[in-house]
């Protein structure tokens, strides 16, 4: 239990897959302009990619099994489709006020490689089920702290700096993420994934 | 004379909007995930750059081929699935004659499937355009992240342990940089880039 909160908490700090492993950087970037998008996003992608994880595991086993797991991309793949679709559905039928906040998040998450990304990693570490559960939850968790510090920062930022041209939009996002991860990298240590 | 009139041509045209005028990364900002990721060492990315080509060239030459018979509905997943497909064909590739690049780009190399700028030039420009046309259009945007991916892992590899390729070039007292070969260093390097560019193009941003 204490080896689950430790990975938990890993992959929130300083395993962050945002700011140390570089994925999602597509939706960071494109939906970090204010908070209010941001927290929707985050959100959405928690939920996906804690759900995707748990579900591509018992999927990764059967391929192993039956030998083909070769094909696991292919299946990884359309196993996220399947699930953002079904996800919207559900959620457009019995929780429309949930729906109305964030669900025009949810195709977007489909070309988010932090899903995919997670299912990869808990194939190249040999993640137990338990420990792709927390793994999954504690990255997309890590995931949306670093969208929504991100977007923060460039509310703040679009109302008092004084940019010089070329860095103003995408580039200086970079520079903000750089500084982000540098501070991220102060947790290292703190526990291991 | 020649020059000149190659110049208005539609396969130069292709060529330089991927190269220069539209490239991927600098101007679109599109594939941002791996590019930064791989780019501590020359030789992945070199590897990842080549990548990205063959699939990019691939999958939009395949559903360019296909382009009339699949159904406006479920093109997203016909896509991915091809991609996947030629995504497959790349990491099993690498394994097979690289393995120690296959082992250093690990789950990056599967990710070329989420890579936006595959999924991109398959909607903007394979479903509307004859297969001539899409295999340079894939090559020109291949070459023009290759290209970027190269500068940005040049810069990183030379100041976070002075080699090229594996070649000693700094001199023997540099102090290795270590930040450069972490994920600060690369998103350092990418706005600076950006900003040179965008500087020395004269394209900004109107926002």
């Amino acid at each position: 239990m204490s080896n689950l909160f430790e990975l938990i908490l890993a992959s929130i700090l300083n395993h962050n897959i945002a700011l140390v492993y570089i994925l999602g950087m597509c939706p960071l970037i494109a939906i970090s302009t204010n908070v209010k998008n941001a927290k929707g996003m985050g959100l959405a992608v928690i939920i996906v990619v804690t759900l995707t994880a748990i579900i591509n595991w018992p999927i990764y086993q059967l391929l192993l099994a039956t030998g083909t797991e070769k094909l696991a991309l292919l299946v990884f793949i359309i196993t996220i489709a399947a699930v953002v679709q079904l996800l919207e559905i559900f959620m457009e039928k019995f929780v429309p006020s949930m729906y109305n906040a964030f669900g025009i998040f949810l195709p977007l998450i489909t070309v988010n490689c932090v899903v995919l990304a997670v299912s990869l990693f808990f194939v190249n570490r040999e993640y137990t089920f338990g420990e792709t559960a927390a793994f999954g939850f504690g990255s997309s968790v890590g995931w949306a702290l670093a969208i929504i510090l991100l977007a923060g920062i460039r509310e703040k930022m679009a109302k008092i700096s004084d940019l010089p041209k070329g860095l103003q939009g995408k580039a200086i996002v970079f520079i903000i993420l750089g500084i982000l991860a540098l501070a991220f990298i102060g947790f290292t240590g703190l526990a291991s994934i | 004379m020649k020059w000149i009139r190659l110049r208005y041509t539609k396969w130069f045209n292709i060529l330089k909007d991927g190269l220069h005028r539209n490239n991927p990364i600098v101007v679109a900002v599109l594939g941002i995930c791996s590019s930064l990721a791989v780019t501590n060492r020359v030789e992945n990315a070199i590897a990842m750059g080549l990548g990205v080509t063959f699939v990019v060239m691939a999958s939009s030459a395949f559903i360019s081929l296909i382009r009339n018979f699949i159904p406006g509905k479920v093109r997203m997943v016909t896509y991915m699935v091809i991609i996947s497909a030629f995504v497959i064909i790349v990491q099993m590739f690498l394994e097979a004659y690289f393995p120690s690049i296959a082992s250093a780009l690990g789950a990056y190399v599967g990710l070329i499937i989420t890579n936006c700028i595959v999924m991109g030039r398959a909607e903007a420009f394979a479903v509307k355009n004859p297969v001539r046309y899409t295999l340079v259009d894939g090559f020109a945007s291949g070459m023009g992240y290759t290209l970027v991916l190269l500068v940005v892992s040049i810069v990183r590899e030379l100041l976070a342990s002075g080699t090229l390729l594996g070649y000693q070039i700094m001199p023997d007292t540099w102090p290795n940089w270590v930040v450069m070969s972490i994920a600060p260093g690369g998103f350092f390097v990418l706005g600076l880039l950006i900003w040179g560019i965008r500087e020395w193009s004269k394209f900004y941003e109107t926002n």
